[in-house]
């Protein structure tokens, strides 16, 4: 991938749970506003990249980060960055919807109030929730919980509580692999109309999903030691049409993985 | 011993495999017939090569119909893609190589009884040529050989040679006797023919270029 663009680099990362080393010398960048997909067979590392790239792994214990991820060229793992603040920007949104026990109004304005951004609280949910298509149906009903509402519905909640402390790059853990066809193509739908403003990176097993919704596809595959390393990345058309590595090949036609 | 994920997929990818050859080999007798009722005035066999075009189409529906089902059913990627996309491509071409086929069969019924102009060599031999460049572009196709497809594009400019040279003898005859204008026309029409149909078998090498390397085989434009 071209480096010029990127808003987000990799360089070098290997992380280790305790002994075992879970991704190796992984180096890779993420162009912004580009949807970056992350493939591979299961236990291959994606979500550990993932994980790495807003310091999420830093809540696991035993969890030790070797290498760079560089945004905003500085290296996210300094000791003298705060993860919090990296999280600002760098936001996360998971496989199962996970929305708090509150209302609809209170799960967007969460990240607000407990980062102090309390001015124009209201349009700033509002916004939100339109970024993430949700408002035209939740409008009537803000106070409502946010359990009432469906589980696609419930995920693009948690998108626009993502969207609402405005970061730039938004991480999706297979976020729409709980959903039914028609949830899936709500958030396919929004991941692509959100790179007007934002850089997503996402993990996903569905191939199909990946070839939609993403501009730039990486794959990844595990080491004899369970190790997970990068195989190959490039334009998704060039992935999936025409993969340079006959391993990507085997893989995205089903022969292993 | 569990049988593979992908043993159904493959297999249906070999049985279009294999109606794409059957195809093949029905335009090319149709090819053949034609230019041989037309060489010895059969006019029965020229309207057989007619009526059996809507086999021909037929086929075609069928291949495509399962290509399209495939599609659907397995949504496939990489090589697997390139592979029904390229057979799609195959069977459009093989389709229009009947239709030369049947257009030759209605210039035999159009020269009907009329005396030969002249012995029919020049055209018998571009038929042949055209019709092994047909065998040999779906031979590429079978032994994903770009080296096959390659000689396949190659051969084309030999047909082109023949089209050119019975050009300018019908051409030479028409100035010589107007009265031959009607029959010389016929012929260059089945030259012409003729002169597609081995354009088509490029087209099919290039689709198996397109298949083996993921890259696109296009020759230089010829002169046709």
């Amino acid at each position: 991938m071209p480096n010029n663009e990127a808003v987000l680099s990799v360089r070098d990362l290997s992380v280790y749970y305790g002994e075992f080393r879970a991704i190796k010398n992984i180096s890779l960048s993420f162009q912004a506003n580009k949807v970056t997909a992350l493939i591979g067979p299961s236990g291959c590392g994606k979500s550990t990249l993932l994980r790495c790239l807003n310091r999420m792994n830093d809540l696991i214990p035993q969890a030790k980060v070797e290498g760079e991820v560089v945004y905003s060229q500085q290296d996210i793992y300094d000791p003298l960055v705060d993860p919090a603040q990296v999280r600002l920007h760098i936001g996360m949104v998971f496989q199962k919807p996970n929305p708090f026990p509150k209302s609809i109004f209170d799960n967007v304005a969460f990240g607000l109030k407990i980062n102090g951004l309390t001015e124009n609280i209201e349009d700033s949910v509002e916004k939100s929730l339109r970024s993430a298509a949700l408002w035209d149906e939740v409008k009537d009903r803000l106070d409502e919980s946010a359990m009432t509402l469906s589980g696609g519905q419930q995920q693009r909640l948690c998108i626009a509580r993502t969207l609402a402390v405005e970061p730039e790059i938004i991480l999706m853990d297979e976020p729409a692999s709980a959903l039914d066809p028609i949830g899936t193509l709500a958030i396919e739908s929004l991941m692509r109309d959100l790179t007007e403003r934002y850089t997503i990176v996402v993990v996903t097993h569905n191939m199909q999903q990946a070839a939609r919704v993403s501009d730039e596809t990486a794959f990844l595959m595990m080491d004899e030691d369970r190790a997970g390393y990068l195989v190959e990345s490039g334009k998704t058309d060039n992935i999936f049409q025409n993969p340079q590595d006959e391993r990507t090949e085997a893989y995205i036609t089903g022969r292993f993985g | 011993m569990s049988r593979s994920p992908r043993a159904e997929f493959d297999g249906e990818l070999t049985n279009l495999q294999n109606e794409i050859l059957v195809l093949g080999s029905m335009v090319e007798k149709a090819i053949a017939k034609s230019i041989e009722a037309l060489r010895s005035r059969n006019i029965d066999h020229s309207r057989e090569v007619i009526e059996e075009d809507d086999l021909i189409d037929n086929k075609q529906d069928e291949i495509e119909d399962k290509c399209i089902a495939l599609i659907a059913r397995q949504q496939p990627m990489a090589t697997d893609l390139r592979q029904i996309v390229a057979f799609l491509h195959i069977t459009v071409d093989l389709e229009r190589m009947g239709d030369y086929a049947e257009g030759i069969g209605k210039i035999g019924l159009l020269m009907g009884e009329q005396p030969p102009l002249k012995p029919l060599i020049d055209i018998p031999r571009m038929c042949e040529i055209a019709n092994d460049m047909l065998r040999r572009s779906l031979d590429a196709l079978v032994k994903r050989d770009i080296a096959i497809a390659n000689q396949v594009l190659k051969d084309d400019d030999q047909v082109d040679g023949l089209y050119d040279q019975v050009y300018r003898e019908l051409v030479l005859l028409m100035v010589q006797d107007p009265k031959t204008i009607e029959r010389a026309t016929f012929l260059l029409w089945a030259a012409h023919d003729l002169e597609r149909v081995a354009d088509r078998a490029t087209n099919i090498a290039e689709q198996v270029i397109y298949l083996v390397g993921g890259t696109r085989g296009h020759t230089k434009s010829s002169r046709y």
